[in-house]
């Protein structure tokens, strides 16, 4: 299955990701190439394999929904690229 | 000891001699950092050196020896890969996404690795967020090998690899999620190993796919591995897949005897796409396994061709859920001026990512969007599991599996950057071992035109031990790990 540079237009829109003009021909032929070596996968049957997201198949453990560390927002907030009294700043989003 | 025998030392030896006190924490941390000041202009290896901060970490390392007093790793350098988090030090993962990004924790692996009484020297380059096995693509410029600076040496934990092989560190961690730890280890001639997947905690390591995602330790011998790994593994709290199993002293059970051991070579691993010169250098080190009492066997991993596939659709479709976290708001890099909320998204995440980063992103969020997450991701998970069965087969007839650590030597710089395929070939041996969730090992196998070459041991999951105790006796038979580069010849 060949790809588009439409296809591409509108999984970069899906993944926050801009690809300019120029650069769409080359993103679209390097995106194709690898969904044709995926695509190799649609050769071996699968019909009743379940599905293996943990290579353990282990089972998530849960903890009790209780407070294990101190709130460290001044130190985590120090990462920001913009902020302001406690708050992050974005461009103005409502008019 | 004159510096050099230092800088050439295995981590064991410097223990010895620092806990009897013949060479001071201190002069060996001033001795790497003169070398690493000395060396990393022509290898780009190291991204961030701390000095203050393991001068400091050396003299309390020497205070408590001088007491007696130590835990593992106690006044022993390292190097940490740039992927974890560290308090109060920069971690940039290689990108200028996160190029000023300076954590407010250590991941557990630093931490473990501190408590141990390790003095951390500085922060390995790396392919940007662990993409790539070449080291071509970090954001801070290429990692050169040490054994030839025209040549690549490996990723993604590339910059750990060449930092170790030119005396940089003793020690160094990087990362697997395909191959990164065993392939880079490879080429630049020195011993890596790729925990089971949950040996290892994976809090404070930056997310690249967090079901192959394994850290792991470099060094110059399989003894030196025993001992770091010793130090990182174990349940953590703080990581709900990180295995609730007890962590042996691997360095203590450490042994050379291997009669009676018997090693599968997959027929898929030795066919004709593997190089004459390399199989013939795998094949000498198996026979000196043979020889110290090991059987080979020749076994199947039938599906072993389907793993690049499998792993290029779940290894991107990660990472594409993962790096979503990456928003211009919260941390990390900020495109200038932005028009308005979504034109920051847009132009941060395409300004602070670099190519391949984006083209994962790309193929990932493809494979989990509407109308083709079952023909890729679900399917990809499918395969996944017969790979993984394959493996479990194979170790019905074999303790462990043997093969080939990378299909060649280190390439030139640009030779494999056109066309992301044929770089993603590099890994052909690595991939399924991340799939399966098992351990595996590079160690030296000798060298062909000067280049070096590793022979990889797979174990069964949680079995670390086995594939360290046959590095171990190849080790204690051969020199192969023995051999340092000239950096003599190095040239910037």
């Amino acid at each position: 299955m060949s790809v588009t540079p439409q296809d591409v237009e509108k999984v970069a829109l899906l993944a926050r990701l801009a690809i300019s003009e120029s650069d769409l021909p080359e993103v679209t032929d390097r995106f194709g190439r690898v969904l044709d070596l995926v695509n190799e996968l649609n050769t071996i049957e699968t019909e009743s394999v379940v599905p293996m997201s943990n290579p353990h198949d282990m089972q998530q453990r849960l903890r009790p929904d209780a407070v294990t560390r101190d709130n460290e927002r001044e130190a985590l907030m120090a990462s920001a690229p913009s902020s302001d009294q406690g708050y992050y700043l974005v461009p103005k989003v409502i008019d | 000891m004159t510096d050099t025998a230092l800088l050439n030392a295995s981590v064991c030896e410097l223990r010895q001699q620092l806990r009897d006190r013949t060479v001071s924490s201190e002069e060996l941390t001033r001795a790497y950092l003169n070398n690493i000041e000395r060396h990393n202009p022509a290898l780009n290896a190291v991204i961030t050196v701390c000095s203050e901060h393991a001068l400091e970490s050396a003299r309390r390392a020497d205070t408590a020896l001088a007491k007696g007093e130590h835990g593992l790793l106690t006044g022993v350098p390292l190097l940490h890969k740039d992927i974890f988090c560290t308090r109060d030090i920069r971690t940039t993962c290689g990108s200028r996404m996160l190029s000023e990004f300076v954590p407010a924790y250590d991941a557990t692996v630093v931490s473990r690795m501190k408590a141990e009484g390790a003095v951390m020297l500085g922060k390995c380059n790396m392919d940007e967020f662990a993409m790539g096995s070449s080291n071509e693509t970090s954001f801070f410029g290429a990692v050169k090998n040490p054994w030839a600076t025209d040549c690549v040496p490996g990723g993604s934990s590339g910059g750990s690899a060449a930092a170790l092989a030119a005396g940089m560190a003793p020690l160094v961690t990087g990362t697997d999620t395909g191959g990164s730890i065993r392939q880079p280890a490879s080429l630049c001639g020195v011993t890596g190993l790729k925990p089971t997947y949950g040996r290892v905690s994976r809090l404070g390591i930056i997310a690249f796919a967090s079901s192959l995602d394994q850290a792991g330790p470099l060094a110059h011998t399989a003894e030196d591995c025993a001992i770091a790994l010793t130090a990182m593994s174990g349940i953590d709290a703080g990581d709900s897949t990180s295995a609730d199993l007890p962590v042996p002293d691997f360095h203590d059970a450490l042994t050379p005897d291997i009669q009676g051991l018997r090693i599968g070579l997959p027929r898929e691993y030795f066919n004709d796409d593997l190089s004459g010169d390399v199989r013939e250098r795998v094949m000498t080190a198996l026979s000196v396994l043979e020889k110290a009492g090991a059987t080979l066997v020749d076994i199947e991993l039938p599906h072993s061709h389907y793993a690049i596939a499998t792993y290029y659709v779940i290894a991107p479709a990660e990472a594409s859920a993962n790096l979503a976290r990456y928003d211009g708001v919260r941390f990390g890099y900020r495109c200038d001026d932005p028009a308005d909320l979504e034109d920051l998204y847009l132009r941060s995440r395409s300004e602070g990512f670099g190519e391949e980063v984006q083209r994962r992103i790309l193929v990932g969020t493809y494979a989990l969007s509407a109308g083709f997450y079952d023909a890729y991701f679900n399917k990809a998970q499918q395969v996944r599991r017969v790979i993984a069965e394959d493996f479990q087969r194979a170790f019905e007839q074999v303790d462990m599996i043997a093969g080939p650590s990378a299909p060649g030597i280190a390439f030139p710089f640009g030779v494999k950057q056109q066309d992301p395929v044929s770089m993603y070939m590099e890994d052909i041996y690595t991939l399924a071992v991340n799939l399966a969730g098992l351990p595996g090992l590079s160690t030296p196998a000798g060298l062909i035109d000067g280049m070096p070459v590793g022979l990889q041991l797979i174990g069964k999951a949680f079995d670390e031990q086995s594939i360290l105790n046959a590095a171990h006796r190849l080790q204690a038979d051969t020199d192969w790990h023995t051999a340092r580069p000239n950096l003599g010849a190095m040239t910037q």
